[in-house]
Formats: C-alpha cells, sequence, structure tokens
C-alpha cells in the first residue's frame, strides 16, 4: 500500500514543483502586484501540500511521532517567516521568501529521510537564522555607513580566514572549520559576506586604475589563503565574485577577459602544484578508472541520478546513503535519486530564479554600494550553486561546497539566510527611498 | 525604456498644459516609472549592460549544465548504471523477479524459478553450453546476466498489474532479454570443439550480431553455489570461468597473415609482380624461420604464399616493409586499441614498431612473437574483410521486451568503423578464397556455399611442434553471410582441427536457414 502511494506520489511532486517553479518565472512579467501576490500566494499552497505529502511518507516509513511534532514545527516555521517578513517589511521581495522557504523545505525533507537528527539540527539553525536575520533588513536601511567600513572588512575577512588555515580542523582533506564552545563554525561561508562588501565599499568609491589594484591584490590575498587551507570551492567562489563586481563597477570587458585568463592559468599551476587538484581532476575525467577510491564518490553520485531516472524512485525507495556526505555535498544526487531528475532541475531552476531576481533587484539600485552588494552576492550564491550542482552531476570536477539552503550545514544555512535578508535589505531600501522621493514630488 | 521615453514626452509636454492633471497621470504610471526610470537617471550606476551580460553568463552556465544533465540522463546513464559497483541493483531485486534470457528465437537460456515459499532460483536450462555468453547471476555475475543485469530487474509490466502487485506487496515480473544467440548453432559448436579447450565465434558481418559464442573449459551455470570454491580455486589451471572468446589472448599465428598482407597491399601498388623462391626456411640476422613442417613451396605468388600459408614469404615480405606503416596498419586493424564494445573484453597487442629488430618483424609477420590477439577481435577483422571493409559493432542483446512479450527496446545493427577500403577487402576476399579452392582451408570446397579463410596454426611455448589450431573466415550462400572463428587450444595444425570445425557451422547455418 505505502509503496504504492510512494510510487503515485513522486508524480505529484514532479507536478507541483513544476507549477511552482513556472510561477517562479511567470512573477517577473507581471507588473500588477496583485497578480505577483496571487501568484506568490499559489506558491505558498504548493509548498506546504508538498510538505504534508511528503512528511506523510516519512512518517509512514518511520512511525515516529518525534515527526509529527518536528512536522508541525516546520509548518509553524514556514508559516510564520513570510508572515512575519510582510507584516515587519511590506515592500519586502514575497517571491525571494518563498523561494527561501522552498528551498529549506526540500533541503529539510530530503534531511529528515537521510538523517532524522540532523534535520533537526539544520531546522534549529534555520530557526535562529531566520530570527537573526529578520532585523538585517532594517540594518541595512539604517547602518549608512556600511560602505564606509572597507578596510574593516578586508581586515576581518584576511585574519579570520587566517585563523582556519593555521588552527583550522581537517575536512575531506581541506582545513574548513573551527570549533568555538563546541559548535563548528565554517568562516569562509560568512567572510564571503564582507569580502563582498569590502570589494563593493572599494569600488563605489573609484574606479581609478590605482584602486583596482589595490582591491585586487586584497582579494587576492583572501583567494590564496583559501587555496592553502585547500579549500578550492570557496576560492573559486571568491575569485568569479571579484571578476563579475569588478567588471559591473568598471563596465570593462578587459579585466573581466584578463580576469578569467588568469585564472585559467592559476588552475593549470594548481593542477601541477597540487596533488589533490589532481586527484579531483582524475576523479572528473575518468572516475571508473579510479571507482575504489578518489572516483567512488563521484560514481556514486552518477548511479544515484542514472538510477532514479527522469522520475525517481520514490522516497526512501534509493540508496542514497551509498555515497559519501551524501548530507552536504551530494544532496542534489540524493534529490535526483529518489525525487527523480526532473524535480532536481526545478530545483535548479528555483535557484536560478533566484539569481534572476538578486539581479533584478540589483538593476534598480541607486546606490552603487548596495548594487555592487547584490551583484556580488548574487554571484556568490549562484556560482556556489553551479559547483555543487555541477561536481554532483559530473559536469565540472567536484569541489566539495554545499547546495545553498538545501545542504545540511550550519553556517552555510546562516549564511545563506543572512544573504537572503541583505538583498531584501537592499530592495526595501531601494523601494523606500522612490517613494520618499515621490512623497516629496507630489508635496 | 520606450516606456520612460513616453512617459518623458508627457512630462515635457505637461510644462504648457495642466499640471496637477499631470501628476494624477504621473503617480498612477507610477510603478512603471519606478522600474524604467532608472534607465535614464544620471545618479543611478549606469551599469544595465554589464547586468544583463552577467545574468546571460550564469544563465547559460546553467542551461549548459542542465542540458549535461539530460544528456547524461538519455544517453549515457543506462551504461554507466549497469556497472557491477551500482549496488542499487540489490535494492531492485526484492521487487522483481528477474526476468528471462532468451535465444534469437526465444528459447529459453536462463530463467528464474519462484517456489511456492517464494525462494527464487535462477534455472538455465541448457547448463554448460551458454555458461560464458550468458553467466552466471549466483556469486556474483557474469556474461549477459551481468551486462543486462538493470534491463532484467526492471519491470515494465502493464501499469495497472503493477499498481495491483505493489498494493498487494507482490514482485512485479521483470523485463526479458532476447538475444542474437542461435540455440541450434551454439549447440553445433559445442559439440564440435568436443573436450578439446578453446572457443569459437560465430557472427553476421552485415549486423554485427553474435550468433554463437563458445567457450571451453566450461562450468555448469546451475551448480554455482556449489562448484564456485574449486571454480576460483583453479588448482588445474584450467580457467574455467574465463571466457576465451572474448578474453582469452592467444598468438595468432598464421591467421594474421591476413593483416601482414593487407599491410603489404598498402605498401605495395603492384602485388600481381610478387614473387618469393621458398627453401623451406628463411634467415637474417642468424634469425631463421621455417615453413611449417619445413615445406618447400618453390617459386609462388602472392595468391599461392596466402593459400598454402607459407612462412618463408611473409617473413620476407614483413622485411621489406617500412616497419613505422606495418605497425600503422595494425593500429587501423584494432590492435593496441579499445574495441568499444557493450560488453568486456581483452584488448589486443601487437609490438612492432620504428624500433623493432629483425626477430620482432619476423616472428610479428607470421602472427607469432609476441603478438596476442582475442579470437573476439579476429572475427572482427574477418567480419569487416566479409563485409568490405566496414565493421558493425558486435553486439548480443537484440531486444528487450516485458514478459508478456511486448517490445520495449530494440537494439539495431550500428556500424563501428572502416577499417580497410572495399578494394582491399576485395582483395583479402580473393585470398582467403585461394586457402579454400587451392590451399591449406581446403577441406571448405562444398557446392552448398562458398567459402573463404584462412587457417593457422600458432605455437604457444617454446616446445615444438605443439600448437593451437585456428580458422578464420566466412561462407556465403543465397545472399546471406556468416563469419566464424575458431580456436582449438593444442590441437595442432588449422586445417586438421578448426578447418573441419568451420565445416559444421557453416552447413548447420546454411541448412538451417
Amino acid at each position: 500500500m505505502i509503496d504504492l502511494l510512494i510510487e503515485l506520489s513522486k508524480y505529484i511532486y514532479i507536478i507541483m514543483i513544476g507549477m511552482y517553479t513556472y510561477f517562479s518565472f511567470r512573477i517577473f512579467s507581471k507588473r500588477d502586484e496583485d497578480a505577483k501576490n496571487l501568484l506568490c500566494l499559489k506558491q505558498k499552497v504548493l509548498l506546504f501540500l508538498m510538505h504534508f505529502m511528503m512528511n506523510f511518507i516519512i512518517f509512514m516509513k518511520t512511525d515516529s511521532m518525534e515527526l509529527i511534532i518536528f512536522y508541525l514545527a516546520q509548518v509553524v516555521f514556514f508559516a510564520a517567516l513570510p508572515a512575519l517578513y510582510s507584516a515587519i517589511y511590506p515592500k519586502s521581495s514575497k517571491l525571494l521568501v518563498n523561494n527561501m522557504c522552498m528551498l529549506l523545505m526540500i533541503g529539510l525533507v530530503m534531511l529528515s529521510r537521510l538523517d532524522f537528527d540532523k534535520s533537526v539540527r539544520q531546522f534549529e539553525i534555520a530557526v535562529l537564522s531566520g530570527v537573526i536575520t529578520m532585523f538585517i533588513p532594517y540594518l541595512i536601511k539604517k547602518l549608512t555607513f556600511l560602505k564606509d567600513l572597507t578596510y574593516f572588512y578586508a581586515g576581518a575577512g584576511i585574519i579570520l580566514l587566517a585563523i582556519v588555515f593555521i588552527v583550522g580542523q581537517v575536512t575531506y582533506g581541506a582545513k574548513l572549520s573551527f570549533e568555538i564552545a563546541g559548535v563548528g563554525i565554517q568562516p569562509s561561508e560568512f567572510v564571503k559576506i564582507i569580502y563582498v562588501f569590502f570589494v563593493a565599499s572599494m569600488l563605489c568609491k573609484s574606479k581609478e586604475f590605482y584602486q583596482v589594484v589595490q582591491t585586487s591584490i586584497f582579494a587576492g590575498i583572501h583567494v590564496i589563503i583559501l587555496v592553502l587551507s585547500k579549500d578550492l570551492g570557496s576560492a573559486l567562489i571568491f575569485f568569479i565574485a571579484y571578476l563579475f563586481m569588478l567588471y559591473v563597477a568598471t563596465h570593462k570587458i578587459l579585466y573581466l577577459g584578463a580576469g578569467t585568463l588568469l585564472g585559467c592559468v592559476a588552475a593549470v599551476g594548481a593542477y601541477f602544484m597540487f596533488n589533490h587538484v589532481r586527484v579531483r581532476v582524475l576523479a572528473f575525467t575518468d572516475p571508473f578508472s579510479v571507482i575504489d577510491n578518489e572516483g567512488y564518490q563521484v560514481t556514486q553520485s552518477l548511479f544515484a541520478i542514472g538510477t532514479g531516472g527522469w522520475f525517481g524512485m520514490g522516497l526512501y525507495q534509493g540508496c542514497p546513503k551509498l555515497i559519501p556526505v551524501v548530507e552536504e555535498d551530494f544532496i542534489f544526487s540524493a534529490i535526483s535519486e529518489e525525487l527523480g531528475l526532473l524535480f532536481a532541475l526545478c530545483v535548479i531552476l528555483i535557484c536560478l530564479s533566484c539569481f534572476v531576481m538578486f539581479i533584478h533587484i540589483a538593476m534598480q539600485i541607486k546606490d552603487e554600494f548596495h548594487c555592487l552588494c547584490a551583484t556580488g552576492l548574487a554571484c556568490v550564491v549562484a556560482f556556489q550553486t553551479f559547483l555543487t550542482i555541477g561536481g554532483a552531476v559530473k559536469f565540472i570536477p567536484s569541489t566539495g561546497v554545499t547546495l545553498p539552503l538545501i545542504s545540511y550545514g550550519g553556517s552555510s544555512c546562516f549564511s545563506t539566510m543572512i544573504i537572503f535578508a541583505i538583498i531584501q535589505g537592499i530592495y526595501i531600501c531601494q523601494k523606500t527611498k522612490t517613494s520618499g522621493k515621490r512623497k516629496k514630488e507630489v508635496s | 525604456m520606450k516606456f520612460s521615453s513616453l512617459f518623458h514626452n508627457k512630462k515635457k509636454k505637461s510644462k504648457s498644459g495642466n499640471e496637477e492633471q499631470d501628476y494624477d497621470l504621473y503617480i498612477e504610471n507610477y510603478d512603471d516609472y519606478v522600474r524604467e526610470d532608472f534607465l535614464v537617471d544620471r545618479k543611478k550606476p549606469n551599469n544595465g549592460k554589464q547586468l544583463m551580460f552577467l545574468t546571460y553568463v550564469f544563465v547559460a552556465v546553467f542551461v549548459a549544465m542542465m542540458g549535461y544533465t539530460v544528456y547524461y540522463q538519455a544517453v549515457k546513464s543506462p551504461e554507466v548504471i549497469n556497472s557491477s559497483y551500482n549496488k542499487r541493483q540489490n535494492v531492485l531485486s526484492d521487487k522483481v523477479v528477474r526476468g528471462k534470457i532468451l535465444s534469437n528465437k526465444k528459447e529459453v537460456l536462463a530463467e528464474t524459478q519462484v517456489a511456492w515459499d517464494g525462494t527464487e532460483t535462477r534455472y538455465y536450462p541448457y547448463g554448460d553450453v551458454f555458461a560464458h555468453v550468458v553467466g552466471y547471476s549466483a556469486k556474483g555475475k557474469s556474461g549477459i546476466e551481468s551486462n543486462a543485469n538493470f534491463t532484467l530487474l526492471r519491470s515494465n509490466a502493464f501499469l495497472l498489474e503493477r499498481a495491483k502487485n505493489m498494493l498487494q506487496g507482490e514482485k512485479n515480473i521483470g523485463d526479458n532479454v532476447v538475444t542474437t544467440l542461435d540455440l541450434s548453432l551454439q549447440k553445433t559448436a559445442y559439440n564440435a570443439l568436443g573436450n578439446y579447450r578453446g572457443a569459437i565465434i560465430v557472427m553476421e558481418p552485415e549486423t554485427g550480431k553474435i550468433l554463437t559464442m563458445v567457450s571451453k573449459p566450461d562450468f555448469d551455470p546451475n551448480a554455482m553455489e556449489s562448484s564456485w570454491d574449486s571454480l576460483v580455486a583453479d588448482t588445474s589451471g584450467e580457467s574455467r570461468l574465463l571466457n576465451r572468446a572474448t578474453h582469452g589472448v592467444y598468438p595468432p599465428g598464421s591467421t594474421f597473415k591476413i593483416i601482414t598482407t593487407l599491410a603489404y597491399i598498402r605498401q605495395n601498388k603492384d602485388i600481381n609482380f610478387y614473387q618469393y623462391d621458398c627453401t623451406g626456411s628463411i634467415t637474417k640476422d642468424n634469425v631463421t624461420i621455417n615453413c611449417y613442417h619445413n615445406s618447400v613451396h618453390g617459386t609462388i605468388d602472392l595468391k599461392t604464399s596466402f593459400a598454402k600459408s607459407c612462412n618463408s614469404s611473409f617473413t620476407n615480405m614483413g622485411l621489406n616493409m617500412d616497419k613505422k606503416k606495418f605497425s600503422k596498419t595494425c593500429n587501423d586493424l584494432l590492435f593496441n586499441q579499445k574495441l568499444s564494445l557493450p560488453f568486456s573484453y581483452k584488448q589486443s597487442s601487437v609490438s612492432i614498431s620504428e624500433d623493432s629488430d629483425t626477430d620482432e618483424v619476423m616472428q610479428t609477420a607470421i602472427g607469432q612473437g609476441k603478438t596476442q590477439m582475442t579470437p573476439l577481435h579476429m572475427a572482427m577483422i574477418t567480419s569487416a574483410i566479409a563485409n568490405k571493409g566496414t565493421l558493425m559493432k558486435p553486439y548480443l542483446v537484440d531486444s528487450v521486451e516485458n514478459y508478456e512479450g511486448t517490445v520495449i527496446k530494440e537494439y539495431s545493427p550500428k556500424k563501428s568503423c572502416t577499417i580497410m577500403s572495399d578494394t582491399e577487402a576485395e582483395t583479402l576476399k580473393e585470398l582467403m578464397r585461394a586457402a579454400v579452392t587451392e590451399g591449406t582451408a581446403s577441406k571448405l570446397s562444398t557446392s552448398t556455399y562458398t567459402a573463404y579463410g584462412k587457417t593457422g596454426s600458432a605455437e604457444f611455448n617454446d616446445e615444438k611442434g605443439k600448437s593451437h589450431s585456428w580458422f578464420t573466415g566466412f561462407a556465403e550462400a543465397n545472399g546471406k553471410t556468416v563469419v566464424a572463428t575458431i580456436i582449438v587450444e593444442g590441437a595442432g595444425s588449422g586445417s586438421e582441427c578448426a578447418v573441419p570445425i568451420a565445416g559444421k557451422l557453416f552447413s548447420e547455418y546454411f541448412t538451417n536457414e
């Protein structure tokens, strides 16, 4: 009986997430606020339906009473977060809040299926982050001096990364985190935000060559520390974000071209200099020749995606746990295996919708600092998504970064929620400014 | 842009008109104004173009990644997930009764029998006959059981029936794999090989369908549980589990002269003038090659050299060839190369190169020395000759159908590559015909079909006088062609042992049709 339910429900999930994804793009072509609100409402309904159905299946499979409580707590959270946002910030973007909830929901459901305790932990962090980040849009508006903290950002970022490099714990060959009071923190997740602030504040002051060189040096220090810590994924994210911010600020395609070229040279250099880079590349080019060792993770991921097929095996019908670190770097493969590649493709599209929304917001902003921040943060989130999914499907070598909001990981979840809140803040700022201007003109 | 310019026009106009009315308009269109005004606002960083470019780059990258994923799922995944490393297959077997493996005429070669208490046993009605090619499915998997594992564990039964089974918690019935294997031909080959060790492959050159694949010594796939330990221990060194047809590497002996001839043809335009005076042996740099049984062939041309399989003449050809070009011809014929087949195999090797010494050249020219090849590879080269130089990709699985016989997927013949030109194939065909009409394969002269071939007696160790008996060739009749490659270990000359087996296979094939 339950097997049949699982079999049928997987098609329904795909239809629902398909509709959700369609709405999240359709919204861009709507100008009328009411029409937008209606679409967002429909999205919310879809979210709760899917959330219920998935948890129902998990409950049928686990018979866990804890799950019911956990489910109800999630319902309260997913209802309260958007409600609070629109109550406190009526001008906030509902689409962004919805997308954030949707990705969080998918992550929590997959984690409940994979490892209940991790799911609970992730949820606790999400709630905490939700409460804390609720203040961020307000702060963005009030703290006008944010753009002047230039060297503070650079200093803080470099010091934090250096601490990890020196005392950090080694996870899967890379130094990523350190522990404070029993809580593991991955500073690079937060440094990437202040790093974007640093670059934005540098470049909004001046775009002279001297300023660009100075910014590049500081950005380079960040990247080099990360490379030395063997955190290649983050190093790439920092590098790409800087390149595009520089391009958007200076309008010079030459910088982008030269930067890309430099990046390629550095990549080739890294290939010859570092063994762990060669290992990653080997696992990418021919994972089946090293299937017992370096290629194990990628091949398991490919097996998962391939075995799941277009429609998936259904929740609990696959073996996602065969993939090492599936909850973190390879959660995309688990989603694809059990919920289907079509579902997984919709997840990619939802992430893309967030990116488009970020840029859409960046385009409307008059304040250059805010504009560059939005651009940089958009690049950070989008490129991180690309790295993790591309690695899972073997489109690019795996770099070991998390899928924003979906993967298990407190720092990652928290920092992504901060990013979403900052973007909301910038969006609200802009809307208030323009309406302020409107009032002035009217009076 | 349009909207804002329109709006600004109105604004300009308003200077002369009613201001209040204009403000109403302004407020009415406020949302559009906010959306569009940044394009003309001086204070706004004018980077819309750059941001659009950035968007395009990221969207393009995402689309490429999604496209790749779709491509992987649609094209590459069936092969990838069939890997024996994919443990997910075990999960499927809890839900599906493994499908059957059928012959080309739908005779059952392997099936799962379910006892009243639900215990499943894999049953192979023909036991040892299909041991290697169909494989086993206990204690691991091999052959088609391994290659088509995933297909056998998928059920494409009628949807409602599957739903009903799921509801009742019963297993669905897996799909059947219809192979290209021909039962009567396989039996003929199996019996013809007798108690000898060796391998036989029969295939259709125009399609690449493998009709027969026999390897001996063999094992009973029904009794894997009990015989596994002794099969793996292999104390007698028989390697019973090894599929000699695909994984056995043998010195090709005189059958390699097909390749030497092709290399010679490619380097010498006018082969009709070739002449050699055979005295029973040839010596250069202190290396001596003898003709089989030291026969003296006298003055012979290329055709006779080939038909009589004159070692001295071919060694002479080898010595007169450019080593680099010889090596290239070998590589063209897929030596030292991947064969890109839908099942596993061992790569053949030949070690001729620019740096080869005289000994190596002389040995290679007659298929001895370090040259090693699989019977499968030999069959592939022969089938290219029979098919005007074009090699069709050999395959074993013809179609997949659900348990009720509805076809789910059909595999059609695929061209692998052209390994020689039409005229080269035609020349080799003439020479192979001569081997039948006036040479070592004369036992194949018959009116029922036209046979072509090359025999070989490959010495496999220093022990003189002991050799593997090879034959590779094809036969044509009634517009149909069939290729047979036979190796009988330690059975002596090709013409004595392998050629009569080929005769049996050809007549079985053509009388059966």
